[in-house]
């Protein structure tokens, strides 16, 4: 028996790999995505643009609006005299907030009074507009605290103190290459597995198979050894890329990794033989795997947390495999972790993966024979 | 050669080459072609798959250009003008664009709409269009619940809503029953006399050269000859026999094959089909000293004689362009020397009883039943859609019948354990390989799923290679091999393990006459050495290589026999030598005569 799938193997590899299409597939679009992803997809804001209209003029407004613009997160981009332009400014999308600082700001400071500084933001996009509050109120109050230090002022009572656990800089290609990993490997086995079937059923190949003497289960495990290898084999790739380009810290266990991500693949192998199971056409296998893809990347965790979603969502969200895989991969990555840290996400993995290749074997037996 | 009077050429090809790229591979797929059709003439453009003939008509249509060379329609230069041209044209592609969810009328309507005809014109146009496909008592159906040939005649009626000119039809007539394969024939008849419409014409059926007007015959891109068919085949006067003789017919036309001066053996009913290369009549006893009883008896020579003369006689080409290089010595005896054979068990190896196969309301296959013996070439001979697909799917396991039974040495292959499957070689339609294994990994992979491995492994795919002649093309993709090659490689993998049993699925559909002879050269050999054999056609010619064949059409079987008692059938006294085609529509009009009465 082994023999046999030893060949079907040999054969599913060799039709990947030597169909030019098939290979640039495997090749191109990983590393495409992984850049992009690795470089596009952060939460950090830079050059953020912004307009800033001082009716102070004092010194204490100069330095301030200094602050803002030796920001690397800021560019200034118009100073106004009016009130005027704002709304056009923010309708225009020219600029993403507006600095206003009161005329009586520095009078206002040196008679010890609450100054007040207003910023105008675009809310059309809430989290960026979030954001930009943030770090507009961190440097307001770092302007504040210098203020009080410089003129001997009481400091305010309590202050916050903060250091990040794990990412110290919370830097956003910290968090969000590790994902990429899961995220890669899950987009090329699905796709790799899901078209398999179906491309044999457009060549007329599979009613070739399904009448040698090979059993349907030697197939289905001809069909999901490949998915196997070529998914671990991508899984490495993005998580050399993660390390030696991206500089993300791989602090934990690479054993622990790698069992976590085998029985990802194995998970998501079943569902994309049994996507194959069900479709004539690649066209229709293609259509199904993104109809899985997509809301299996959004309840994931992959870029917006689950914690945030209704519960009725984070319950679905347990049968995502993604959602552990993604755990799995950024507990490795940043906090060190290994197999006694990573169990609790293993065992529901591979309940999934039992779960899905008996769908998928039960499927295939029945659309097979 | 005759040629076509120059003023009256419709079509004008002058040097046309056009080449395709197919990743690193350059394919020539025409390679100078030049010839001329007609005015109101049918020109036949004949040749197997792969010959240039599709691409031809779509250069003739304006929507591809040529690489070199120059093309006249109608007298506009194609290349220069394509839009002028294609308003005079209607052309019909192989898979016409019917739409299926549509009835006949508002397909038709559709087509007039896309052409432009004139509401005026329409009921006039439209009911001489019924009336000449005969679709008029179907207006209402739609067009996916029509049969195969019914479908091509509304195809050839939608792309006459508008009269053209010229009139491109590419195979129309594949896998279309022969009744309305004749229907068609009719039609095309009526609109060159009636219309003075200018046909051009494709089909791989070489039988059907004998209808047209003037045929080009094309192979591998290059024209191998053109004229009126009468000036084909008497090129062949006096060279065509029958041979017969108590050795047997497989016997006999192995041995005919090999004597020099034969140019061509096949097997026709009981007889051998033989073509000498000189016209002079050989002594029988100069042929085959050793047979006394040979007996030579005259007959008309084909169209496809010609054809086979020209393959025979044109210079070989080099390696990877022609699937037609000799046979290996090794054919006569595939696989006996490994293997002996008892031909003594004479009990059925294949039995079907009363087996139905339904898809929802529609019966695929309805109430068949045959059997077949050890070491017999059986045949399942049909058009598209006759059922006979299902039941070849069906005994292969591949589907499940809904009702009756069947069973394949013993088992049904359905429920069977998995060794019962490893005594069945299959070949499926259009030789389905792994289009992107070399040949070596393709003989490899085959060989293992059948549990060949070690030395026994390595005996057989060195076997395979010898005997398909395929030492030079190991490393070659599957995809990239000419047609005939890949037949040889699709039976070779179908054959790795000595099957008892060899289910061949329109096993020669497209393929030169040379890589068929070859082909059933083969399987003939395997059939003398014990090995059954069931095999699914759509060519009345093939059925003649079947020891006993079943003509199965709407899902049910109409007659069972030999060729030669199934051709008997259809002799009448004005009508002495019927073909497998005549006897073919003979029984299918039996067939609706009892239904209606």
């Amino acid at each position: 028996m082994w023999r046999q799938i030893l060949a079907l193997l040999v054969k599913e590899l060799l039709a990947v790999l030597r169909d030019p299409r098939s290979r640039m597939v495997l090749i191109g679009p990983p590393l495409i995505q992984l850049m992009v992803f690795g470089y596009a997809a952060t939460f950090n804001l830079n050059h953020v643009p912004i307009a800033i209209y001082d009716q102070d003029h004092s010194l204490a407004s100069r330095d301030l609006i200094a602050r803002f613009t030796g920001s690397p997160t800021f560019t200034v981009k118009d100073v106004l005299d009016s009130a005027r332009r704002v709304n056009e400014l923010i309708d225009s999308r020219a600029v993403q907030m507006v600095l206003v600082v009161d005329p009586r700001f520095a009078r206002d400071l040196l008679t010890h009074q609450p100054a007040p500084i207003q910023i105008i933001l675009d809310g059309r996009n809430s989290n960026t507009a979030l954001l930009i509050e943030g770090y507009a109120n961190s440097i307001v109050s770092r302007f504040a605290l210098h203020w009080a230090e410089q003129h001997g002022i009481r400091a305010p009572p309590a202050t916050l103190d903060m250091r990040a656990l794990y990412n110290p800089t919370l830097s956003s290609t910290w968090f969000i290459v590790p994902g990429i990993v899961a995220l890669l490997t899950e987009v090329e086995t699905l796709l790799v597995v899901g078209l398999s079937v179906a491309r044999e059923r457009e060549m007329g190949t599979f009613d070739q198979l399904l009448v040698t003497p090979l059993r349907p289960l030697d197939i289905l495990i001809g069909k999901g050894l490949p998915g196997l290898i070529i998914g671990l084999a991508e899984a490495s790739v993005v998580i050399a890329a993660a390390v030696f380009w991206f500089d993300v810290p791989l602090r934990g266990d690479l054993l622990a990794l790698y069992v976590g991500l085998a029985l990802f693949i194995l998970a998501i192998t079943g569902i994309g033989l049994a996507i194959s199971s069900l479709v004539a056409t690649q066209q229709q296998a293609l259509l199904g795997a993104f109809l899985f893809l997509v809301p299996s990347i959004i309840l994931s965790g992959f870029a917006t947390p689950i914690a945030n979603m209704p519960q009725w969502i984070q319950t679905l969200t347990l049968v995502n495999p993604m959602r552990y895989c993604l755990v799995i991969v950024r507990s490795v990555f940043l906090e060190g972790g290994g197999l006694p840290v990573i169990a609790a996400q293993l065992w529901p993995m591979a309940l999934i993966a039992l779960a899905t290749l008996t769908i998928a074997g039960w499927l295939f037996r029945k659309r097979a024979t | 050669m005759p040629d076509i009077p120059e003023p009256a050429a419709a079509v004008r090809l002058e040097n046309v080459r056009r080449m395709f790229r197919s990743g690193k591979r350059t394919i020539t797929a025409l390679d100078g072609i030049t010839a001329a059709a007609a005015h109101g003439a049918v020109t036949g453009l004949i040749g197997p798959d792969g010959a240039g003939k599709t691409t031809l008509m779509r250069l003739v249509a304006g929507l591809l250009r040529v690489d070199a060379g120059r093309i006249e329609v109608l007298g506009i230069d194609v290349g220069r003008d394509p839009l002028a041209v294609q308003a005079q044209l209607g052309y019909m592609p192989q898979h016409f664009g019917l739409y299926e969810d549509l009835t006949v009328q508002e397909n038709l309507n559709l087509y007039a709409d896309l052409q432009g005809v004139p509401h005026a014109d329409r009921k006039r146009r439209y009911s001489e269009l019924l009336h000449m496909t005969g679709l008029g008592p179907f207006t209402a159906r739609m067009a996916g619940r029509l049969s195969g040939g019914m479908k091509q005649k509304l195809g050839l009626a939608c792309t006459l809503v508008q009269p053209p000119q010229l009139l491109l039809l590419d195979e129309p007539t594949v896998g279309v029953d022969p009744v309305s394969r004749r229907e068609l024939w009719e039609i095309i008849g009526h609109l060159t006399r009636e219309a003075h419409t200018t046909v051009l014409f494709s089909t791989a059926y070489l039988d059907e050269a004998e209808r047209c007007d003037a045929v080009l015959l094309v192979h591998e891109g290059r024209l191998l000859g053109s004229g009126p068919p009468g000036t084909f085949t008497a090129e062949m006067t006096g060279r065509s026999f029958y041979a017969t003789s108590g050795i047997g017919r497989r016997r006999l036309q192995e041995r005919l094959a090999a004597v020099p001066g034969v140019i061509d053996a096949v097997i026709q009913g009981s007889h051998v089909r033989v073509v000498t290369a000189q016209a002079t009549p050989p002594e029988p006893a100069s042929l085959l000293a050793d047979l006394p009883d040979l007996a030579l008896i005259p007959t008309a020579p084909r169209f496809e004689d010609s054809f086979v003369a020209r393959l025979r006689t044109r210079p070989v080409p080099p390696q990877m362009s022609s699937a037609t290089a000799p046979v290996a010595s090794g054919a006569q005896t595939p696989h006996a020397d490994l293997r002996p054979r008892s031909k003594t068990d004479a009990g059925a190896v294949i039995t079907v009883t009363h087996l139905t196969r339904r898809f929802g309301d529609f019966v695929a296959v309805d109430d068949v039943t045959f059997a077949v013996a050890r070491g017999e070439i059986f045949g399942l001979l049909g058009a598209n859609g006759a059922g006979k697909s299902t039941t070849f799917r069906m005994l292969c396991g591949l589907l499940p019948p809904t009702e009756g039974e069947l069973r394949v040495s013993g088992f049904d292959l359905r429920t069977a354990a998995a060794p019962a499957r490893g005594r069945i070689g299959y070949m499926a339609q259009k030789f389905s390989l792994y289009a992107d294994l070399s040949v070596q990994q393709n003989l490899r992979f085959f060989s293992s799923a059948y549990h060949l491995h070690g030395a026994q492994q390595n005996v057989r795919i060195d076997w395979a290679i010898g005997e398909f002649d395929l030492a030079n093309l190991l490393e070659a993709s599957a995809r990239d091999l000419p047609l005939g090659y890949k037949q040889r490689l699709a039976l070779a993998c179908a054959l790795m393990h000595e099957p008892d049993i060899l289910f061949l699925d329109e096993p020669t559909s497209g393929v030169d006459p040379l890589a068929r002879r070859e082909f059933w050269q083969r399987i003939n050999a395997l059939a003398e050495s014990g090995v059954t054999v069931l095999v699914t056609t759509h060519f009345m010619e093939e059925a003649e290589y079947c020891d006993r064949l079943v003509i199965m059409a709407q899902g049910r079987v109409l007659t069972e026999g030999t060729p030669e008692a199934i051709k008997a059938s259809a002799r009448r006294t004005d009508h002495p030598d019927p073909t497998m085609e005549d006897a073919f529509i003979g029984v299918i009009e039996a067939a609706s005569a009892r239904a209606a009465a």
